[in-house]
């Protein structure tokens, strides 16, 4: 037996331990069911989408690449939020459970460690579906004849991967706030609704009822991460947003230049924010 | 090396652990003994700083609430089991394990040869018997030969041949001048694992004693049935009672009201009086 020398630990997090932590996390994400059940989803869903998108037809009121592109986001706004929320939503409920999180805690590792190894983790998990569905997409498009613009394809790709790790935040934060995986998947899912169906369904239905108005339904609209991922997607390869109706109208006469700058700013503070109070929820710490 | 003050967890109103201090010397090994529900498990969580709780505890001089990680890097950790990573190879989750203490993939050579799981490194942990996983659970604590064990009911999932198996292990350990900290609700293993035994209940310290005194202690008595060879059961239940001994007569000898810890008491009183027995049982 030797003596482990105690005093050069640092209580402060440290680089080693977090990427041990990722690459375990990205390694146990990618062998899971739940991931390629959502990468396949993805990746198949992306390829047929941009297959059907025949030449003359139009989506959205987008015709080539543009059309392309449209229903990528399209697809996008509905896989990605649940994809993110699902993983995050099991990071630390499903572990917690199992007893997994207290063999881990039971090491020389610090709750922040722990936490930014699996975020960093499932976030690489995140960025390999991403860039398989819309990799696949991308082949399929060039298959097809249609000239792309390669810039703004992978420009909504990152808005995709950044909508990816705001959806893991709240996947987090979920996870944080529930005593078991299914509690904390039911919540997910709640969640995923409300952004993806009532958030939407439900602006639309108030505006109209209420004659809400355009700055108020913008910025109602803001509220919602994915609102503003479409937003700033569509703004990729259509300036005017004129398909958006007067909320688009509004956005670009407003903002202007200032505009896709603002809605990236909301998406950040999305995957910030969750994230933050995630990690502040695990850190201050409920019992394992 | 370990020292708690006055340690008390709660669980909202319910509280599971309380006023409980402990002090155990470097190269001591200790047993937290009590039924399921006692608060041992608790105590080492509180250790490993896995719940928050009241109170101090220190570990080779550090205290574990502000200095958790340089306490945890002098602590090794059974689990009572690690189903959790059923589909982890015995060697992945060995690295694993080794990476987050910053150790050498060397060191896992080592451990996987002398804790005897090099013909199960490529095993996925599920494929493991109770034995070999509660084997494994020991290698990657003792991976990074730390000063200080801490084991959960090692021996609480296990058959009979994988318990004594674990329980030999165990003692080999206790011999190395480690410091252990044990949690067991099995009143023989800890007579063979420990120096001290700490017997708890409702989250409190009720004795604190040397383990072949816990039953004493705890007021437990055992039945002899001494099994008399030629009808001498009668000459048997005069010379026992003369003794003092609770003793009843049946059809194949005798039974016994003995202590738990001086069994061999009676026996040796019916051989002084020339009384052979055939067979013994002990009844609890």
């Amino acid at each position: 037996m030797t003596t482990t020398q105690a005093g050069v630990i640092t209580e402060r997090p440290q680089r080693r331990a977090i990427g041990t932590i990722a690459t375990k996390e990205l390694r146990e994400t990618v062998r899971s069911r739940w991931f390629w059940l959502w990468t396949v989803a993805f990746a198949g869903l992306a390829a047929v989408l941009v297959t059907v998108a025949l030449p003359g037809s139009e989506i959205d009121g987008y015709s080539g690449f543009g059309r392309t592109s449209a229903s990528l986001v399209t697809l996008v706004q509905l896989i990605i939020p649940l994809m993110g929320l699902t993983l995050g939503a099991l990071s630390i409920a499903g572990p917690r459970e199992s007893g997994a999180l207290r063999f881990l805690l039971s090491h020389p590792v610090s709750r922040t460690e722990a936490f930014i190894g699996t975020y960093l983790g499932l976030g690489a998990a995140l960025a390999a579906a991403t860039a398989t569905g819309f990799g696949i997409a991308g082949l399929v498009t060039v298959a097809g004849g249609v000239p792309a613009d390669t810039t703004a394809f992978i420009w909504i790709a990152l808005l995709s991967w950044l909508l990816s790790l705001a959806m893991l935040g709240v996947g987090m934060l979920i996870s944080t706030l529930t005593r078991t995986s299914g509690a904390a998947l039911g919540g997910a899912v709640f969640v995923w609704l409300v952004l993806v169906f009532l958030g939407d369904l439900g602006l639309m239905g108030t505006a109209a009822a209420t004659r809400m108005p355009v700055n108020v339904l913008f910025g109602a609209a803001l509220l919602n991460p994915i609102e503003a991922y479409r937003l700033a997607a569509l703004a990729t390869f259509d300036s005017s947003l004129d398909v958006l109706g007067p909320a688009g109208s509004y956005a670009v006469d407003t903002l202007r230049d200032a505009l896709v700058p603002s809605l990236l700013a909301v998406l950040t503070a999305w995957v910030i924010a969750p994230a933050a109070a995630a990690w502040f929820r695990f850190h201050r710490g409920s019992d394992v | 090396m370990i020292a708690i003050h006055d340690l008390t967890k709660r669980y909202r109103s319910n509280v599971v652990v309380s006023d409980f201090s402990l002090e155990v010397a470097a190269g001591e090994s200790v047993a937290l003994w009590g039924p399921n529900g006692a608060g041992k498990t608790t105590v080492v969580r509180c250790i490993l700083g896995l719940v928050g709780y009241d109170g101090t505890i220190e570990v080779g001089g550090l205290d574990a609430r502000t200095q958790g990680k340089a306490v945890r890097s002098l602590i090794g950790y059974v689990p009572q089991e690690l189903s959790f990573y059923d589909d982890m190879r015995v060697v992945e989750l060995l690295d694993y394990s080794a990476a987050l203490r910053g150790l050498s993939p060397e060191r896992v050579d080592e451990v996987l040869g002398t804790m005897l799981l090099g013909d199960h490194h490529e095993k996925r942990v599920r494929e493991l018997s109770g034995g070999l996983k509660q084997r494994l659970g020991i290698a990657t604590a003792l991976l990074p030969d730390p000063p200080v064990l801490l084991l959960d009911e090692p021996t609480s999932n296990l058959d009979a041949t994988a318990r004594d198996s674990v329980i030999r292990l165990l003692e080999d350990l206790r011999h190395d001048g480690r410091t252990m900290v044990v949690t067991s609700h099995h009143m023989e293993e800890v007579g063979m694992l420990v120096d001290r035994v700490v017997a708890m209940e409702n989250g409190r310290k009720t004795i604190e004693c040397a383990p072949m005194d816990l039953a004493e202690e705890l007021g437990i008595r055992a039945w002899l049935h001494l099994i008399t060879r030629n009808g001498a059961t009668e000459s048997a239940v005069e010379v026992l009672t003369a003794q003092g001994f609770d003793v009843r007569p049946n059809s194949r000898g005798v039974l016994v009201e003995v202590s738990a810890q001086a069994k061999g008491r009676a026996v040796a009183a019916l051989l002084d009086a020339g009384i052979e027995i055939e067979d013994i049982e002990v009844w609890r």
